[in-house]
């Protein structure tokens, strides 16, 4: 026999299903009078320093079909690359975003600004990116990748070095449609799945 | 509170893959996830302590109903703390809910269920956890529903949470039963997890002390998020 640890273990997750809406994003799905209002819908107000960005996106199943029910939330930090609540963080950047899927398309659109690089220990820096949590019905657990930028050099990133099948790293970078508009699309299975996270 | 976060012990959540819920047979990733320690962009996050709720938002009997009503149903109250797991409770931290109303509808335009929708349920609540991790929400019971899976399929009463920690890595949505519900083991949803302890874990126990006579029946539902790892002898090998 040895001490037993007496700490409590992990609640487990379950699927959000498909009237995660209700909870998270109601003037979505049709409820009037909502009664209070809805979070994550401005990641950085208009005082927010660094240039404006629109990302639109899709999350794509395994039968190629865009997943029209899900919720998707983002994390970045503020142009000079700290996150809210960290020391010197830019006011007018709440860094947190959550839209649903349009029910028709399945796309999904953030207004926001570029992020700045993440100091790490050290000089070394993460190059800017978002964070993603995707959830749904069909979704156990909510899958979390990063959203990268294709103007950026990535090499420097130890997440990134990580990753065995460097093919694989393109899933994470998005597309440049226009000046400071970008296309990121999530796939969920099959060819060009997307990375996702175990952090 | 910041720092690295504990590792997610495996055999907990449900795995992605489970083709009995068939919806997961498409919308789950077949390469292995990348596991990492956790860095800045994982263990910071948003916050909401700062909010200012309504005085009704943890209140789902009254959030929705037309003035001098209140929603139809068994009226209960569903309480717990909010903890890590070094058994540190988690102040100032949002839960939202949502759920079906007693007759097994939700409010939501994709639902076509046969069951009646009452008018003075909406179905939705939020709350931030105290000092002590506390949080309560007073409601109705839901009722249980049937669901395209299987040919005859329905799901245990349930109402699903949303948890925020103090860092994005703690992230959680999840669903809470209720003590006794046959339906539980029945579920492709809730079996989804394999370990029985770990599925016994989102049942919330009748709690005959905080049950309130002659008014609602209290459940008791602790909720235990990822912790972070304490400190000894970090020297942050990678540069992270």
């Amino acid at each position: 026999m040895v001490q037993k640890f007496d700490k409590p273990i992990l609640t487990p997750s379950q699927t959000a299903g498909p009237y995660v809406h209700i909870g998270l994003a109601p003037e979505a799905c049709g409820i009037e009078d909502v009664p209070f209002e809805t979070l994550g819908r401005e990641i950085a107000g208009p005082e927010a320093k660094g240039d404006r960005i629109k990302i639109t996106c899709r999350v794509v199943d395994g039968g190629d079909l865009p997943l029209r029910d899900c919720l998707v939330e983002t994390w970045q930090a503020d142009a000079a690359g700290i996150y809210p609540g960290q020391e010197g963080a830019d006011p007018a950047v709440s860094g947190f975003g959550r839209m649903p899927a349009d029910f028709t398309t399945g796309e999904i659109i953030f207004e926001t600004i570029k992020p700045g690089a993440i100091a790490l220990s050290g000089d070394r820096k993460t190059p800017p990116h978002i964070s993603f949590w995707i959830f749904a019905r069909g979704i156990n657990h909510g899958l979390h990748t990063r959203m990268y930028f294709p103007e950026d050099d990535l090499s420097g990133d130890p997440l990134l070095a990580r990753i065995e099948h460097r093919d694989r790293i393109a899933t994470m970078v998005a597309e440049a449609t226009g000046p400071g508009e970008y296309r990121f699309d999530i796939r969920l299975q099959g060819a060009g799945e997307t990375v996702f996270f175990d952090i | 509170m910041t720092g690295r976060l504990i590792p997610r012990e495996a055999g907990i959540h449900p795995p992605l893959f489970t083709p009995t819920y068939k919806t997961s047979v498409l919308r789950s990733p077949e390469r292995a996830l990348i596991s990492f320690d956790s860095s800045p962009s994982e263990e910071t996050g948003p916050t909401f302590g700062h909010m200012k709720l309504g005085a009704l938002d943890n209140d789902l009997l009254l959030n929705y109903a037309r003035p001098g009503t209140s929603a139809i149903g068994e009226r209960i109250i569903v309480h717990g703390r909010l903890l890590d797991e070094n058994n540190r409770p988690i102040p100032n931290a949002l839960i939202e809910i949502w759920q079906a109303n007693a007759g097994g509808r939700y409010r939501h335009k994709k639902d076509g269920y046969l069951a009646a929708l009452d008018p003075d349920f909406g179905g939705c609540g939020r709350t931030i956890t105290g000092e002590d991790g506390s949080y309560a929400f007073r409601t109705v019971k839901p009722g249980a529903y049937p669901w395209p899976n299987g040919p005859n399929e329905w799901r245990p009463a349930h109402i699903h949470f949303s948890i925020f920690g103090h860092s994005f890595g703690q992230r959680l949505i999840s669903q809470m039963y209720f003590e006794g519900d046959p339906l539980i083991a029945r579920c492709p949803i809730a079996q989804t997890i394999p370990d029985k302890a770990a599925l016994d874990r989102l049942v919330a126990a009748l709690d005959m002390g905080e049950t309130k006579p002659m008014d609602a029946i209290a459940y008791r539902f602790d909720i235990v998020l990822r912790g972070h790892r304490q400190t000894h002898f970090e020297n942050r090998p990678e540069g992270l």
